[in-house]
């Protein structure tokens, strides 16, 4: 698989009260309503004109803070193909990989990228494509990759008991 | 070569030896969830089975936005307990004095016991350590999961080592401690790593400060944080004698375990301080934001709500007067009749502090004290995030509930130590 997209590029430690407000998580409980204000506190534009396909790149320790899952769910549903970033907190990359959004560390990349270039990721050979150079980046650990395949931590959940 | 704390009760709980790095599926011996039962449930209930496998381990204790300050609220807090009377969960605490902060309630309880593993679906789940606990924060999906099966995968974290000596000065306590370190070691500096905080100058603290630190954990990345169960710990559980399991085992680092990081700070070296804003890691001595104009100050939270804390706050707040609005939230009911009987509450109020029912109000920006575009708080929460109390051209500071009373008096940031 492998994906091509336009970059939002943003800064180190950006949190999930950002990402998706406190204020929000009782009111707004659809996932369509969720990517509607998807990362309203750290960047409006984004929040207005993000497009299906568009990749977000972060610094170090994206998604630090609170656990709520609507800080991955609201990107996820709006269509965001992928985030690079230097590290994600930890809470996050979990909730990532249980949403099925895919995510990768990679600071070359992160450093060489910048805000609206044309980026591509190829998932197989585990490369991101950016300015005409290749950054490869790490495969996924063995329990991840099954969760990746099975399309999150719910569809996965029901194969092993036998529901799906 | 020795044991971390996170191996030991990682691999007590998998039945065999393991080491960091490895991954292992345990049996959480409590899982917790707030109001965000509610779509926990959702989610549970769309991998198909009927019945959660452990009703007994699962705790629900309704705190973010009580009583429901909307409708929409209030519908999240009726499935949560339809979800618990068809469930059969026998761990929930209504809106009713039984309650309080999720993670308050789960220490005074009896539900926290050291050598357990314990996850909660909310991030400061690793208050926990205070009592010597392996707890740590999980996501909305993942506790629909434990709740189906029963069981969750760890990576098994690598260990940051703490090592504090020393005492606190007056004006000092526990959370200038903690901010300072974390302005120090930065919001990743333990990046998915087990914190285990050693050294007498833990064991001269209180529980409650205890809990002010390990709370603070997922501030600077940390999987989990914990202190040591020594003999104040171990007495306070026997006093209490509510252990709500038999399971527990005080287990701690072996002396040779191997750290990826290690520190050391002596607390007579530590003074008053604040988190600026946006950003926790974003520390001043108070020197450097001393009168900065505030417009509300917040005393409560999972961090800084307990009685110890009020008790603190009070001492300076006794026969002045507030010169903004200050909300006063203990951290629970029992907090909060405590501090009736000690005379607190009296206090608060001649000061001309407001009081609001346990739970946790303004910190995530849900309701009981929301700030105004422009306006500025300092708070005894743990987060000051951009947006955190509910508007995103708002200010949040950081800080102790001396500094805050002190603070709160003049109506801009001001040093405990000139108040005491």
């Amino acid at each position: 698989m492998s994906v091509k997209g336009k970059v939002w590029k943003y800064g180190d430690d950006v949190n999930t009260d950002v990402i998706f407000p406190g204020k929000y998580t009782y009111t707004i409980k659809e996932r369509a309503d969720m990517a509607k204000v998807a990362c309203e506190d750290l960047d409006p534009e984004f929040t207005k004109n993000a497009k299906p396909g568009d990749i977000i790149v972060g610094g170090k320790n994206w998604g630090c803070g609170s656990s709520r899952e609507q800080a991955v769910s609201c990107i996820k549903e709006r269509g965001i193909a992928a985030i690079i970033a230097k590290s994600f907190a930890r809470i996050y990359y979990r909730n990532c990989f249980n949403e099925g959004l895919p995510i990768i560390i990679c600071p070359a990349a992160v450093e060489a990228i910048s805000a609206g270039d044309e980026v591509e990721i190829d998932f197989e050979k585990g490369v991101i494509v950016a300015g005409g150079k290749e950054y490869p980046f790490p495969p996924y650990p063995e329990f991840v990759q099954g969760l990746i395949k099975d399309g999150g931590l719910i569809p996965h959940v029901k194969k092993e008991l036998g529901l799906a | 070569m020795g044991k971390t704390f996170a191996e030991k009760v990682l691999g007590r709980a998998a039945g065999y030896e393991v080491t960091a790095n490895q991954v292992v599926t345990v049996e959480p011996d409590f899982c917790m969830s707030h109001d965000n039962g509610a779509p926990i449930a959702r989610t549970f209930k769309k991998i198909g089975v009927t019945n959660v496998k452990y009703p007994e381990r699962i705790c629900l204790i309704l705190d973010h936005a009580v009583p429901a300050p909307t409708s929409d609220h209030a519908v999240n807090h009726k499935e949560v307990r339809e979800f618990v009377a068809a469930q059969g969960i026998p761990n929930f605490y209504d809106v009713k004095s039984e309650g309080g902060v999720c993670h308050q309630k789960m220490c005074e309880e009896g539900y926290a016991l050291p050598g357990l593993v314990m996850v909660g679906s909310d991030s400061h789940t690793c208050t926990y350590g205070a009592f010597g606990a392996f707890s740590t924060g999980i996501g909305r999906s993942e506790m629909a999961a434990v709740w189906a099966t029963g069981k969750l995968w760890f990576k098994v974290p690598e260990s940051m080592k703490v090592v504090v000596t020393g005492k606190f000065k007056p004006g000092v306590s526990a959370k200038d401690f903690i901010l300072k370190f974390i302005g120090d070691v930065r919001a990743d500096g333990a990046d998915y790593m087990s914190v285990e905080f050693h050294g007498e100058g833990i064991e001269n603290m209180s529980i409650a400060e205890r809990m002010t630190l390990c709370n603070m954990g997922i501030e600077f990345g940390a999987k989990n944080a914990v202190c040591k169960p020594d003999k104040k710990l171990l007495d306070l559980i026997k006093e209490r004698g509510n252990a709500k399991s038999d399971r527990w085992e005080a287990l701690w680092a072996d002396e040779d375990a191997v750290y990826a990081k290690e520190f050391h700070y002596d607390l007579g070296d530590i003074t008053p301080g604040v988190a600026k804003p946006h950003k926790v890691d974003n520390y001043s001595p108070i020197e450097e934001v001393k009168g900065t104009k505030i417009h509300e100050a917040f005393l409560g939270s999972c961090t800084n709500g307990r009685i110890e804390d009020l008790r603190l706050a009070a001492g300076i707040l006794k026969g002045k007067k507030v010169a903004v609005r200050t909300v006063v939230i203990p951290a629970s009911w029992i907090v909060y009749r405590q501090a009736m009987k000690e005379g607190l509450i009296d206090i608060f109020l001649d000061a001309g502090c407001i009081i609001c029912n346990p739970g946790c109000g303004p910190c995530m920006g849900n309701h009981e004290g929301i700030l105004a575009p422009g306006e500025a708080a300092i708070s005894t929460a743990n987060r000051n995030f951009k947006g955190r109390m509910g508007d995103k051209e708002s200010f949040i500071y950081l800080a102790s509930p001396m500094t805050v009373a002190a603070s709160a008096i003049k109506g801009e940031i001001s040093d405990p130590r000139e108040a005491l």
